[in-house]
């Protein structure tokens, strides 16, 4: 076995984290503003979200991926040459990126949405009879009161955009299921690469696990401890 | 000032020339098809004590949140330091503020007590008190702080500035919510039933500290259900029946000559 192949699994897994923070962070980003939308948008906004929510979760997300990067980057393409510009090459990384990001978007919307609902309303009320303005209101109130509701949801989001990476094999780009599937091919060492990409992929949700739990206490700081109230 | 609004101000008070900080007229609320407050009209002079009693249902609560648009009242006229709440109608017909801005500067001045403390929990105490004038007010966070000790040493909650509201029992909560609506410097104070969600050996700790700020001439208008406390510290004294004031005047003759066979009825039910 050639010294390189154990370096081009790593570059594969770097790939891979990279894809999944990414596309964990537009998710969040989507996520909220869909939350905050579906939840004191108008109708228009409300009717539109559902939408997005419900074909995107209803699709497999291979298909969407297919979908969104071949005909996502021909129709930018077309666009491009309809306005006199020159086609471009749509990098992987930032295509990975944006097609996870727009599923995670989708199931990060109804995990957020859930979790606001679960603030006890009287703290929003205070928020709004001290006169804090929607924006304010978010940022000091409504998203800190929501995250220790919306943690064990987002922690399943993250460790399912860390796998989800692997399907971005089949637009060929270039990460950990790729990269072992060319080391495994070339010195046909199969069991041996896959076990190698399966303990990569089992440590990186080990890793995710610990910040994870530090995270979640954190977000924790103002409650009881549940063991008390047993 | 009208005739009918000079007769709302107690005789013989020493505040009877004082401005007006809160002025309430016709107010209609509807809920659907359930009409709450049927044209209730209220005025608070500062250093002025207002009480609301009444039943359950009476609209008193409703009364107290239409003052600063928590509820949105279906019509009518509110004043707040003088200035007239513009309100407009909604592509579905319900009344709201028409002007976000205006709304969050009069709001910002009142200081609300609400039922259950709704402080908030992910902030510890000092953090609670000073979260308004930091990021609503924009007053300096280290001023912000040495006075928010202050206030939080004035309830008795001054070893317990950096505990979570959580681990606090319900009169240490309320007591650090007033100590939160009093930060804001408000014009006036309003208190939503602050005792009807407290264990009765916590209701006195909390009823000295509105006390003491009665005494000292803050403005407020008061929600409650404690009799004793309303005649105590109240200079004018509102009795709701069913959407409409059905009496009101100074405590001594509320409580102790009341006029309405329904108040007679309500003081022996709760007596």
């Amino acid at each position: 076995m050639p010294p390189g192949w154990g370096g081009t699994l790593l570059v594969g897994l770097l790939h891979s984290i990279e894809i999944a923070i990414g596309a964990t962070c537009l998710g969040l980003l989507i996520g909220t503003g869909g939350a905050w939308g579906k939840l004191y948008g108008g109708p228009v906004t409300r009717d539109l979200l559902a939408v997005y929510t419900t074909v995107v979760r209803a699709v497999p997300e291979l298909v969407l991926i297919l979908l969104l990067y071949y005909a996502g980057t021909d129709l930018i393409n077309q666009l491009l040459t309809a306005m006199g510009y020159q086609r471009v090459d749509i990098s992987g990384l930032a295509a990975g990126i944006f097609v996870l990001g727009v599923v995670q978007g989708a199931y990060s919307t109804e995990v957020i949405r859930g979790a606001i609902l679960s603030i006890p309303q009287g703290q929003i009320e205070a928020a709004r009879a001290y006169g804090m303005p929607p924006g304010l209101m978010l940022r000091r109130i409504t998203l800190p009161a929501m995250l220790p509701f919306a943690i064990p949801g987002l922690a399943n989001l993250w460790l399912i955009a860390t796998k989800d990476t692997a399907l971005l094999a089949v637009v060929g780009f270039f990460e950990l299921t790729l990269a072992t599937r060319q080391a495994a091919g070339v010195t046909k060492a199969y069991l041996v690469f896959y076990l190698a990409a399966g303990a990569l992929y089992l440590a990186l949700t080990l890793f995710s696990n610990v910040i994870i739990g530090r995270v979640e206490a954190w977000s924790r700081r103002g409650m009881p401890s549940i063991k008390e109230a047993r | 000032m009208s005739a009918v609004e000079a007769a709302a101000v107690p005789a013989g008070q020493a505040q009877s020339g004082a401005a007006e900080a809160i002025h309430v007229e016709n107010l209609h609320k509807k809920f659907g098809q359930l009409h709450v407050l049927k044209g209730v009209s209220l005025s608070a002079r500062d250093g002025e004590v207002i009480a609301i009693i009444g039943g359950s249902g009476s609209g008193k609560s409703t009364l107290l949140r239409c003052i600063n648009c928590l509820e949105n009242p279906t019509s009518g006229i509110i004043r707040v330091n003088g200035e007239e709440i513009k309100l407009k109608a909604d592509s579905h017909g319900h009344t709201v503020p028409a002007d976000r801005k205006q709304i969050e500067r009069i709001r910002s001045r009142l200081g609300m007590v609400f039922q259950n403390f709704n402080l908030w929990s992910h902030m510890t105490l000092i953090e609670n008190v000073i979260e308004v004038p930091v990021h609503v007010l924009g007053v300096k966070r280290d001023e912000a702080i040495a006075q928010a000790e202050k206030l939080l040493a004035r309830v008795g909650l001054a070893e317990k500035r950096d505990v979570y509201p959580a681990f606090l029992s319900g009169g240490q909560q309320q007591r650090a919510a007033i100590a939160r609506a009093l930060a804001i410097n408000p014009r006036v104070m309003l208190f939503d039933e602050p005792t009807s969600a407290l264990d009765p050996e916590l209701v006195g700790e909390v009823l000295k500290v509105i006390g003491d700020l009665a005494r000292e001439g803050r403005t407020m208008v008061l929600v409650t259900h404690e009799m004793k406390f309303a005649r105590e510290v109240a200079t004018h004294v509102v009795y709701l029946y069913n959407g409409l004031v059905e009496e009101e005047g100074p405590p001594e003759q509320l409580f102790g000559a009341p006029k309405s066979e329904r108040l007679k009825q309500f003081l022996r039910n709760v007596g």
